[in-house]
């Protein structure tokens, strides 16, 4: 394992090439093309405007920069860097920009969401959707690329469209049976959209890809209902993530609940494993107190931190929601699989120092993490069933079926992780804090297992670095 | 006294005072005397004069003596006449009272009955309204409660509500505000893309026009999508099904092999006559088609596993409560305790053990990592771990020169006998050649023997020669090697 040296961005805009080669930048106006693992500049281009919004294509030949402020969207070429596009919604405004899922179409969402624009770049062909919905996930691609999902809002009521990727044909357009649609995302396979309504009615609809519904779920009415739904990656599972603080677990052949995960305050579950951090302050004495200790050693005012296994029953720390807010901080706001299936991970927003591990396998919960600060971002691993997670603090920290380990960034100055995500390959992870980025290489899996076996084959203190 | 006889004494005719004439035998006109002297006893018993004077038989009678003692007689019959008269009224009315408290008694012992009863009745009455109270006030706190709760849902619905009003409120603004800035605004910037050039298609293909054919080819495509899934997940279905199903009947042979190797009694022995029964049925239908998903077939197989299972539980029951009455049994388990205890105190002796080991490794570890200050004598190991290898390495080198000098030598030598070889085969060649020039040259037809002895002379010796050079060069095959 090794971290890199640290790079400037803004916006925590840094992504990864699809195919894995290049890492982009941005920062402020300009865009940085580096290679992944020489971490040299390949490429530097200079937008019009402060970069809002960054995407590669999906063939890693063109890079989208989006600029809200001034309604522009310039697109790069990496293989000819003198290439240039630029796409300039006028008066109309610019609130959002993606590309399409063959990289050769960019889809502005103009403001006030009046319509999205489709553009292309290999015909002067442009296309208009009229009446686009602005809420929490409103367009869909399949995992395939071949099919779009719109939610549309016309005289009070839903609709779906599905469109054909290839040439923009509208394949159905269908009304939905919900009251405000809030989210619609494709199964893996393709074949299934799954469509949830805002909180307000818990209700998640399943229409098939020719716009038949398939079925439809609701596990109580009245109180608020749905908060995140997130697919498995084999289709097999949907889990449904709601305000009540449980996660219901739906199968894919009829589409009922198979079970039900909560989120106690109180952990009694013998099999479950509560990890809790621990943080240790060095002992200072005063010889220690140089000023060449005080520059160098950065260690004085980083604390060190381990996990402890916590005894069961376990009190997992809970923060009362304000009951006069609006999309009150209670419930399980974030889900994620891991790429084999076997794992779930889930974030309750009232605990939101634990991070809950859950066993797809045997349905039940596998581990708990217990940070000393709020979880901001947990990210699976797209190979292996290895889970990244950072509180905002100097560290990052790594979960395995092994165990798990802290690893502290050793960069100076301190580097606050504030959101990660690892590279399509699994072995590096890409740190963001509020101004630059740091990689953290070469992440083997074996060599992190080891050190869990080292520190947790007898359920003791883990290994930090 | 009863009634009856009361009433059939005061029934008793009174005595008959007017029917003097019917004679009574008490006195005859033969034993005047006798009861002359009876009267007499009589009368003194009840404390009246004697009516006769105890002359000598002179049936003298006291007329006024007697006369007197028939009217105290009269009197006192008259007395008790009206005395028994009276005792009776009393009787009568004394009967009547007590019949009528009877009646009284009776009637009030219903009442009593009756009003036990009612009281009864109100207490379960009593009882059930309490009940009723109990749970209508827990229905009251169900629903307040519920009340409670539907009273916070609506609250926060209304705060969502209201942050939602809010949002679009202002979002309506906004629009309202551009639209202003659009309609005071003289340029219009106008939409529009610019590009160096256009790029080709991802796939590399050119574009297609939209026509009738591309549309039906995007549905034939969709349903191609959504049937590819559906049978992917009929055959994965099928599968899983196919194997449940082996699993079952196995489950079920083995089950009836349990339950079959017990020891028999009379009713097991027909319940596995029935066993037989149904597992010949079940085999018979599944036999031809293992795979058969027919309804009955399924509820066949399911049912004759539920009764096995029901069967096995029993079974196992009755082994249970058969184990836990016998006595014997017990001693045996204290002692597999106690050997079950000790081992887990070797094990966790064991643990401890390993996990001060591990707590000394990682110490160890930590320590390698944490000790940047001993570059010193670090860099002097590392010296001398250098040399080390350095010298190991020149003697490797040396001997392996010495071994390359031996073959250099040897191959030296292999090639100057070659060398050597090859001009003498050469030599042996021309000589060869000049003698058989000489030979055809110079030989007359007569002297055939002594140019034949005489080349026989010559090819020995060039034979002898001939073995020389194979010699020589066997010899120095034999150094080569």
């Amino acid at each position: 394992m090794n971290f890199s040296e640290v790079f400037k961005q803004s916006n925590q805009l840094c992504k990864v090439s699809p195919d894995g080669k290049y890492l982009a930048t941005c920062v402020q106006y300009r865009l940085v093309v580096r290679d992944f693992n020489s971490l040299q500049i390949a490429h530097l281009y200079t937008c019009l405007d402060p970069v809002m919004h960054m995407e590669w294509s999906s063939d890693s030949l063109f890079i989208l920069c989006a600029m809200y402020k001034r309604g522009l969207v310039q697109v790069w070429s990496l293989e000819q860097p003198d290439w240039h596009c630029k796409i300039d919604e006028g008066s109309i405004g610019l609130v959002s920009s993606r590309w399409s899922p063959d990289g050769r179409h960019v889809l502005n969402t103009t403001e006030f969401n009046l319509r999205v624009t489709v553009w292309s770049l290999c015909t002067k062909a442009v296309s208009y959707i009229k009446y686009p919905k602005a809420c929490q996930k409103g367009v869909d691609f399949t995992a395939d690329g071949r099919y779009m999902a719109l939610a549309e809002r016309r005289e009070c009521k839903d609709y779906i469209s599905v469109f054909v990727c290839d040439d923009w044909h509208l394949l159905r357009h269908f009304e939905s049976e919900t009251q405000d649609l809030a989210g619609l995302e494709w199964s893996p396979n393709c074949c299934v959209l799954a469509v949830w309504d805002n909180c307000l009615e818990y209700k998640l609809l399943l229409y098939s890809l020719d716009g038949r519904l398939l079925s439809s779920y609701s596990a109580y009415e009245w109180s608020l209902g749905i908060k995140s739904v997130a697919w498995s990656p084999s289709s097999q599972f949907l889990a449904v993530g709601s305000y009540d603080e449980k996660v219901r677990i739906l199968n894919h052949i009829t589409w009922k609940k198979i079970t039900e995960f909560e989120h106690p305050a109180t952990i009694i579950n013998t099999k479950a494993v509560v990890f809790k951090e621990v943080e240790k302050r060095p002992v200072v004495g005063s010889e220690d107190l140089s000023i060449h200790q005080l520059t160098v050693d950065n260690s004085l005012f980083s604390t060190q931190s381990k996990y402890e296994i916590t005894q069961l029953p376990a009190q997992v720390p809970v923060i009362k929601p304000d009951p006069d807010r609006a999309n009150p901080k209670i419930g399980i706001s974030a889900l994620a699989f891991s790429a084999d299936n076997r794992f779930l991970a889930t974030k309750n927003d009232n605990m939101p120092q634990s991070l809950w591990v859950w066993d797809m396998q045997r349905l039940s919960l596998l581990a708990v993490l217990e940070q000393t600060a709020p979880v901001r971002c947990f990210v699976w691993d797209p190979r292996r069933p290895r889970l990244a997670l950072c509180t905002g603090n100097t560290k990052v920290y790594l979960w395995s079926p092994a165990g798990c380990v802290s690893v502290n960034v050793p960069v100076e100055g301190s580097f606050q992780v504030l959101s990660l995500f690892w590279h399509c390959s699994g072995s590096s992870l890409v740190l963001l804090s509020k101004e630059h980025i740091c990689l953290l290489k070469y992440i083997l899996y074996n060599v992190s297992l080891s050190c869990h076996l080292i520190g947790i084959l007898f359920r003791r203190h883990a290994v930090f670095l | 006294m009863s009634p009856s006889r009361l009433y059939t004494a005061s029934v008793m005719p009174p005595l008959p005072l007017s029917s003097f004439n019917v004679s009574s035998n008490f006195c005859t006109e033969e034993n005047i005397s006798e009861c002359i002297l009876y009267i007499n006893q009589e009368l003194s018993s009840l404390c009246f004069p004697p009516i006769f004077q105890n002359s000598d038989s002179i049936r003298d009678l006291d007329a006024v003596v007697a006369l007197n003692n028939i009217h105290d007689l009269l009197q006192l019959h008259r007395r008790a006449v009206g005395m028994m008269e009276e005792l009776e009224v009393e009787q009568l009315k004394s009967s009547s009272d007590l019949h009528y408290q009877h009646l009284t008694n009776s009637r009030l012992k219903d009442q009593l009955e009756l009003s036990k009863k009612e009281n009864m009745r109100l207490h379960e009455r009593e009882r059930q309204l309490e009940t009723n109270l109990k749970t209508l006030q827990n229905c009251l706190k169900d629903t307040k409660e519920e009340v409670q709760r539907l009273q916070g849902i609506i609250a926060s619905r209304a705060i969502q509500y209201n942050h939602d009003i809010k949002r679009r409120e202002r979002e309506h603004n906004r629009v309202k505000e551009r639209l202003n800035q659009l309609l005071i605004a003289k340029k219009e910037n106008k939409q529009g893309m610019e590009v160096l050039n256009y790029v080709g298609r991802s796939d590399g293909r050119r574009c297609l026009w939209k026509t009738g054919k591309t549309e039906s080819r995007h549905e034939g495509d969709m349903y191609k999508t959504l049937l590819s899934e559906f049978d992917n997940r009929q055959r994965e279905l099928m599968v899983e099904n196919i194997e449940l199903k082996k699993v079952l009947q196995q489950m079920k042979r083995e089950m009836v092999g349990v339950l079959n190797s017990k020891k028999m009694s009379q009713k097991e022995e027909k319940q596995s006559n029935d066993m037989d029964q149904t597992n010949s049925d079940d085999d018979e239908l599944l036999k031809g088609h293992p795979e058969m998903s027919c309804d009955h077939a399924r509820e066949k197989l399911t049912n004759s596993i539920r009764q096995q299972w029901r069967k096995l539980k029993h079974h196992v029951e009755r082994l249970d409560s058969q184990a836990s009455m016998v006595q014997d049994e017990d001693s045996e388990e204290v002692i597999s305790k106690q050997l079950h205890e000790e081992e887990m105190e070797r094990l966790k002796l064991e643990i401890q053990q390993c996990k001060e080991f591990i707590e000394t490794q990682q110490q160890l570890l930590q320590q390698q990592l944490n000790t940047p200050c001993d570059e010193e004598t670090a860099a002097v190991l590392n010296d001398s771990y250098m040399l080390e290898e350095k010298e190991r390495l020149k003697e490797e080198w040396k001997v392996f020169e010495e071994q390359r000098k031996n073959f250099e030598m040897e191959r030296r030598n292999f090639t100057e006998a070659a060398i050597r070889l090859g001009h003498e085969r050469k030599c042996f060649e021309d000589d060869r050649a000049m003698w058989l020039k000489h030979q055809f040259l110079n030989t007359p037809f007569a002297d055939q023997m002594k140019p034949q002895s005489r080349m026989a002379d010559e090819f020995s010796k060039h034979s002898g020669r001939e073995e020389k050079l194979i010699s020589i060069s066997g010899k120095v095959s034999k150094s080569h090697l």
